[in-house]
């Protein structure tokens, strides 16, 4: 079991146009997609907002990577597929659930691999966001790859102990994690304490007013961004108002099985 | 990253893998049991490939315990903890009893068995963690730092329990820092350096050699450093311990 996963979700600094937006219209940007991606339902449109990432996670040189947390989502997303197709759902609209899961994962993915915590950081600081919830984000999001690391070890450490993650039935293997789980929260606990007191004994917070070396500021591409994004979302609703997407259905259905309401 | 490693280590063999911080012991010792496996070349325990078995199967023979307690303590009590893998092998409630009960004796955790291993200190931590392994008698023991926080006299007792381990024909090998710790116990030192073996010999040998030392940004042992500044007057360089730097130089003295 690797935890690679997470590597799509890694800041790595890179030179391209992607890495140099604003973290503001880039967050904008993503949360235009997020908002049409809840918006539309329909199979057509959720696979074009889908592939309007594409080019953009080509441009920034993170295809790989990309790859990756595809890979590592794709039990997710036919967990939600099977879901919605036991549960009565046609096979079109099951498949749009499916692409809306990937969509939103993906979307988040490009941001974080795009854009640096610091960066990140200094934009909320920017929105006058205050700083000790600015820095319980940066800290948060710097702490993934960092227990990503730990899971690996204490995964280790229990596999040296004769546990056999990949043995018996699927509750067996549900309590398997309990091992893994205790250890990892544990010593998540104990480092947070440790960084709190690292913090104090540094004067955390003893300023009130911060000032910082380093201001951002929007640029002709950032403009750009945001210009293109406002007329993605016009465009979006405009859509989903006034001009309905075709359907496609596929005639494979199976009996609904009243377990879940649609989940997804 | 490791290259060109080329190691055999015999049954009964007392083993230190020294070296610089990154060049290679934890990713070395983590091949023993399969958690790694070579990219290239091969690594045989018994003559088995670990690229073939499962890390469960190869743990039975050889038995690592990691550098941080906190990465594997879970359970409720000290005395689940330390009878969590023999759960796993599968051994019977009987045997299970025995082996903790012992175990827990020689260690010096009795006391704790029914107490949290949350609430142990860091050292007192480390040992039930020791327990959790040793406790299925493996034919090869794996320590990672295993002096990490531990006072004079529980270091002396772990000295003394991985000597005994020693002579009972296991195989103990463990990664350290602890110049001092190593001196005192005589055993094979490998040396590592990035990624490589840089030296592979006695402790003798290898811990009174300034070249060596400096090379893995460790410093002599203070006996060494002693012998040397005694140099002018003859004494053996190759001594590195205490109790035998003591008899060589009283008899030195008295003629």
């Amino acid at each position: 079991m690797s935890l690679r996963v997470f590597d799509g979700f890694k800041f790595k600094k890179l030179n391209t146009p992607i890495h140099k937006l604003d973290p503001r219209s880039k967050f904008m940007f993503i949360i235009a997609i997020f908002a049409l991606t809840l918006l539309f339902t329909n199979l057509i449109g959720l696979t074009v907002i889908f592939l309007i990432q594409l080019p953009l996670i080509f441009l920034a040189k993170c295809g790989k990577k990309w790859l990756k947390t595809m890979k590592g989502t794709a039990f997710f997303a036919i967990l939600i597929f099977i879901m919605n197709f036991i549960t009565g759902a046609s096979f079109a609209f099951s498949l749009a659930m499916t692409i809306r899961f990937i969509t939103l994962v993906s979307s988040f993915s490009l941001f974080f691999m795009t854009t640096s915590p610091d960066d990140l950081g200094l934009a909320l600081e920017q929105m006058k966001i205050p700083y000790t919830l600015v820095f319980t984000f940066t800290t948060a999001v710097r702490l993934v790859p960092t227990i990503a690391v730990d899971a690996q070890t204490v995964i280790d450490a229990q596999k040296s102990r004769g546990l056999e993650l990949e043995k018996g039935n699927l509750m067996k293997r549900i309590k398997n994690f309990i091992p893994i789980l205790i250890p990892l929260i544990v010593s998540a606990i104990r480092r947070s304490m440790e960084l709190a007191e690292a913090l104090e004994s540094r004067g955390f917070n003893a300023s009130k007013k911060r000032t910082s070396y380093l201001t951002l500021k929007l640029h002709k591409l950032d403009y750009a961004t945001l210009i293109l994004t406002i007329f993605l979302l016009i465009f979006g609703v405009y859509l989903k108002l006034y001009v309905p997407l075709p359907q496609i259905d596929l005639p494979i259905k199976v009996p609904p099985i009243q377990l879940f309401y649609k989940t997804f | 990253m490791l290259k060109g490693i080329n190691l055999e280590i015999y049954e009964g063999e007392f083993i230190a893998v020294m070296g610089e911080n990154g060049a290679g012991k934890t990713t070395l010792i983590k091949h023993f049991n399969g958690l790694l496996k070579p990219t290239f070349g091969r690594v045989l325990v018994d003559g088995i490939d670990t690229r073939k078995a499962s890390v469960a199967s190869l743990a039975k023979f050889v038995g690592l315990v990691f550098q941080n307690p906190d990465h594997q303590l879970f359970c409720e009590t000290v005395w689940d903890e330390v009878a969590f893998s023999l759960k796993n092998f599968n051994y019977s409630e009987e045997i299970i009893k025995a082996r903790v009960r012992k175990i827990l004796e020689i260690l010096d955790l009795t006391k704790y068995s029914d107490s949290s291993p949350f609430t142990l200190s860091g050292g007192e931590r480390k040992r039930v963690a020791l327990a959790s392994v040793l406790v299925w008698d493996p034919k090869y023991i794996v320590l990672d730092e295993p002096t990490i926080g531990q006072d004079y006299r529980q270091k002396d007792r772990l000295r003394n329990f991985i000597l005994q381990l020693v002579t009972q024909g296991k195989s103990v090998i463990m990664v350290t820092h602890d110049v001092e710790f190593v001196a005192e116990c005589h055993p094979r030192v490998i040396l590592l350096s990035k990624g490589r073996i840089v030296a592979d010999g006695s402790a003798e040998e290898i811990l009174s050699n300034e070249e060596f030392v400096n090379e893995c940004s460790l410093e002599l042992p203070q006996i060494s450093k002693l012998m040397k500044t005694l140099k002018d007057l003859g004494v053996n360089q190759k001594i590195i311990d205490v109790y035998s730097a003591k008899t060589y130089l009283v008899k030195m003295l008295k003629g």
